[in-house]
């Protein structure tokens, strides 16, 4: 399976790393800068530059899949930019095994969401701008995975913070959009303030910002871990616990998450974009990045602990709020919150392939299941106009498939619309009939989030997971990993369960009302990437099968532990491997098809009609559930109204007291100087330039009488002249 | 060779005093002529008379040279030049005053 020798790779390599991430960049500013006015060839510059993107990643990939010490020498391209004092800072891209399987996932997610797009926000008025910020989202993914150093990682990382900003914040007439916009965008810099803090503490700790030389080299990782830093940490476990608030911004951990589900505002395929391609994938890519700084820490060091408590609370919060929610979207959100959670975790306890794996997988089955959300809701909506137009008696107006109304009140006729949420689950039931592929592609999904047994790609990776954690706690006897393996067992269970329940509420059962009931099934645009999507929900999980487990790993043969194998020379020590031990593989069948039944019994057997009341509400805590641990009223409380009030009065002390009265006494004081200037203007250069004036104009009268017309005259005084001009050379030069 | 004898033997000066008194009579010509076309013989008479102090000063003091020669060449070309568009003008005035007195002509003034 892999060349043994170390394979030189094709020296053009280098090349297409370079070039990846331009096309959609180049699109962006085409888009920008020429051509928004034209919506089709707007959207066809995006989608072919992705596609040109995808083209070049998957030969990079497709070329060094297969090498075995990539990780020890990884295809870099470098160059010197900025002289700091005593060293250079160097930039530049590279691929290693990390890198290279982020090269697959990026692109393909990526041009299957702008293809989706297309078809999605076909009726938008904003078609052409929707592109260019997608096709910077894509492309400053794509920076971000082929860059071989925190600096440019940092630099794409801020400019996906920025098109995050600008796309949840698409329909920037409704006040919940730009609040969501600016909520993602300052929660997330909390984050990226401390990775600022991380990068500028490891520059001056090491010289070097690059990936390769910092976290491939024993010498300059022995020295982190024995300098000091403050609080008893190790400069090394600092620097990556500040990275890892970055983590924590951009991939929604606890206490940083508040902003995911609001960032639902935005359309579904920037969903798509930021929970499964792009943003939020970002924080855990560079986490596992800096996997070898936590390992320099040493083992049970703080830097550990508090990354696999994070991502197991986060996982099992996230879980737990996700269970008692109704809109389609958050469902999903706190599911990918959940589901960070479970990879941060896994980093946490040292199980790195396994958190890698779960990233790759969950990329696929996540973007796959907002997508089909997408669909979903687009049917609804067209639906309900549908339904509108046969009760209103005019079929005309079933072509609306309503997405302007997104964009504030353009349908006056249409108030009643704004009281009707087509992203409410109670208000579908029964789509299973009306949209068959979408809920085709659903159930994959849904499937693979849940952990299904065998045939999703989420049981293989979500079992990894689970094996790390089972062997390093239950085995071994580590208290940390045992917590985790508990919390996050717990999570899957609730993952099955609200899983279930968003799939029968959805596509089960009978019609809730008559937009359901007039849904309709999406264009092929955007059933196409589902479908695609679905092959790899399934299959994606072979790639990391172990190669003990009964009848799959000789199934796979020698392909079995490729991810690990292949990321295996990322690290220069290897974290120990557990071997093959069949009650974890239990746990997580049972909870997968646990969750499932104890779904389907409370929702599946007797499906909600219209009007019922859903069984989640007769929880006891249901209403703190439902409220999202009142994570956001509490920082609503401590955070942002002692800001409101700090700002007020400072506005009324400072702005209004000091610096209007300073800038209402140097406006006095101009007016007083200008008024002086205006009277020497009026008397110094009015005056002198006309006294100029008066002056010629006598002397030009005066002169004009010399002016008699008479040629002869004029010959007269000539001579006259002459001849004065002849006495006066006699008598001066005799 | 007698009337080259004749020549030779004119001094320089008699040559200077012709000349003066042509200048004389053609600048009397041009400041008291009511007739612009007088006026302009007047001033063929001062140019000719310049060509004969040219002409006489070459012949007596550098005789080897060219140039004296040449200079006179050159002042017939704009005498005649001079002549050409100074009568064009008279014409072109007479035609439309009906008059050649330069008196008369006051039409630029301001």
């Amino acid at each position: 399976m892999f060349a043994e020798a170390p394979v030189t790779a094709p020296p053009y390599l280098a090349t297409l790393l370079w070039l990846a991430p331009l096309p959609p960049l180049v699109a962006f500013a085409l888009i920008a800068l020429f051509f928004n006015r034209y919506r089709q060839l707007s959207s066809t510059i995006a989608v072919v530059s992705m596609l040109a993107s995808t083209v070049m990643s998957f030969i990079v990939f497709f070329n060094v899949w297969q090498l075995k010490d990539l990780g020890k020498a990884p295809i870099r391209s470098t160059f010197p930019w900025l002289p700091t004092g005593d060293t250079v800072l160097n930039i530049g891209v590279g691929v290693d095994p990390l890198g290279a399987t982020f090269l697959f996932m990026v692109p393909l997610a990526c041009s299957l969401i702008f293809i989706y797009s297309t078809g999605y926000m076909a009726n938008d008025p904003y078609y052409s701008r929707f592109f260019a910020y997608l096709s910077l989202f894509g492309g400053s993914m794509m920076g971000l995975v082929v860059s071989d150093n925190l600096l440019t990682l940092f630099i794409f990382w801020e400019l996906m913070g920025f098109c995050s900003y600008s796309l949840i914040g698409f329909f920037f007439r409704k006040p919940s959009a730009y609040r969501a916009a600016v909520k993602a965008f300052m929660t997330t810099r909390v984050g990226d303030m401390l990775l600022l803090l991380g990068m500028a503490y490891l520059y001056t700790q090491t010289g070097t910002l690059s990936f390769h030389e910092i976290l491939h080299n024993e010498e300059v990782l022995t020295k982190l871990a024995e300098t000091p830093a403050v609080f008893g940490l190790s400069a090394a476990a600092a620097i990556a616990l500040l990275i890892f608030g970055g983590t924590v911004g951009k991939s929604a951990q606890w206490p940083l998450h508040v902003w995911l589900p609001d960032a639902m505002e935005g359309p579904t395929p920037v969903s798509a974009m930021i929970h499964a391609a792009t943003m939020v994938s970002a924080g855990v890519f560079m986490l596992l990045r800096f996997f070898p700084l936590l390992q320099a820490a040493g083992e049970h060091n703080t830097a550990f602990l508090v990354v696999a408590l994070i991502g197991a609370f986060t996982a099992f919060m996230g879980a737990t709020i996700a269970v008692a929610q109704y809109d389609i979207k958050r469902v999903l959100a706190f599911s990918t919150i959940s589901q960070l959670g479970f990879m941060v975790a896994a980093t946490g306890i040292g199980a790195y392939v396994a958190a890698a794996f779960h990233l790759l997988t969950h990329a696929f089955f996540k973007a796959l299941l907002f997508l089909a959300s997408g669909s979903v809701i687009h049917g609804v909506e067209h639906g309900h106009h549908a339904a509108h137009a046969h009760h209103a008696g005019h079929h005309g107006h079933s072509s609306h498939a309503g997405h302007e109304e997104e964009h504030g009140s353009e349908h006056e006729e249409h108030a009643h619309d704004h009281d009707f949420d087509p992203q409410d689950m109670r208000n579908m039931g029964g789509l299973a009939r009306r949209m068959p592929i979408t809920f085709a592609t659903f159930l994959i999904g849904g499937a693979a989030l849940a952990g299904v047994p065998f045939i999703t790609a989420g049981f293989w990776s979500k079992d990894e997971i689970f094996a790390d954690a089972y062997y390093h706690g239950l085995v071994k006897g580590d208290g940390l990993a045992t917590l985790v393996f508990v919390l996050l067992v717990l999570s899957a269970l609730m993952t099955a369960f609200y899983t279930t329940r968003q799939i029968v509420m959805t596509f089960l059962g009978e019609p809730r009302t008559e937009a359901a009931a007039h849904a309709e099934e999406s264009v092929p645009s955007m059933t196409f990437p589902l479908i695609v999507l679905a092959v790899f929900a399934l299959f994606i999980g072979f790639i990391n099968v172990p190669k003990d487990f009964p009848v799959f790993g000789a199934l796979v043969g020698g392909g079995a532990f490729w991810l690990k194998n292949f990321l295996a020379s990322m690290l220069l020590e290897k974290p120990e491997a557990p071997p093959f031990n069949a009650v974890p593989v239990l746990f997580s069948i049972v909870v997968a098809l646990g969750g499932i039944a104890l779904g389907y019994m409370v929702y599946g057997v007797r499906p909600l009609t219209a009007g019922q009341t859903d069984p989640v509400e007769r929880l006891p805590f249901f209403k703190f559930l439902h409220n999202r641990w009142y994570w956001d009223d509490l920082y609503r409380a401590i955070f942002v109204k002692p800001m409101q009030f700090i700002a007020d009065r400072y506005s009324e002390a400072v702005d209004r007291g000091v610096i209007d009265r300073i800038l209402e006494g140097g406006y006095a004081l101009g007016a007083r100087v200008t008024k002086g200037f205006a009277e020497f203007d009026r008397v110094v250069i009015t005056g002198f330039s006309d006294a100029v004036g008066r002056a010629f104009r006598a002397a030009g009268d005066w002169v004009r009488d010399l002016q008699t017309g008479q040629v002869q005259g004029y010959l007269l005084s000539s001579l006259a002249m002459a001849l004065v001009i002849l006495i006066v050379f006699i008598f001066l030069f005799q | 060779m007698g009337l080259q004898n004749a020549i030779n033997g004119i001094p320089l000066e008699w040559y200077l005093i012709v000349a003066a008194a042509l200048f004389s009579i053609g600048l009397y010509g041009v400041l008291a002529r009511k007739n612009a076309v007088a006026m302009l013989m007047g001033v063929e008479l001062m140019l000719n008379s310049v060509n004969l102090n040219l002409l006489a000063f070459w012949r007596y003091l550098a005789p080897e040279s060219a140039a004296g020669l040449a200079f006179a060449a050159f002042v017939f070309v704009v005498a005649a030049a001079e002549t050409a568009v100074g009568l064009a003008l008279i014409i072109a005035v007479y035609r439309s005053l009906k008059s050649v007195d330069p008196e008369t002509l006051t039409q630029l003034k301001l």
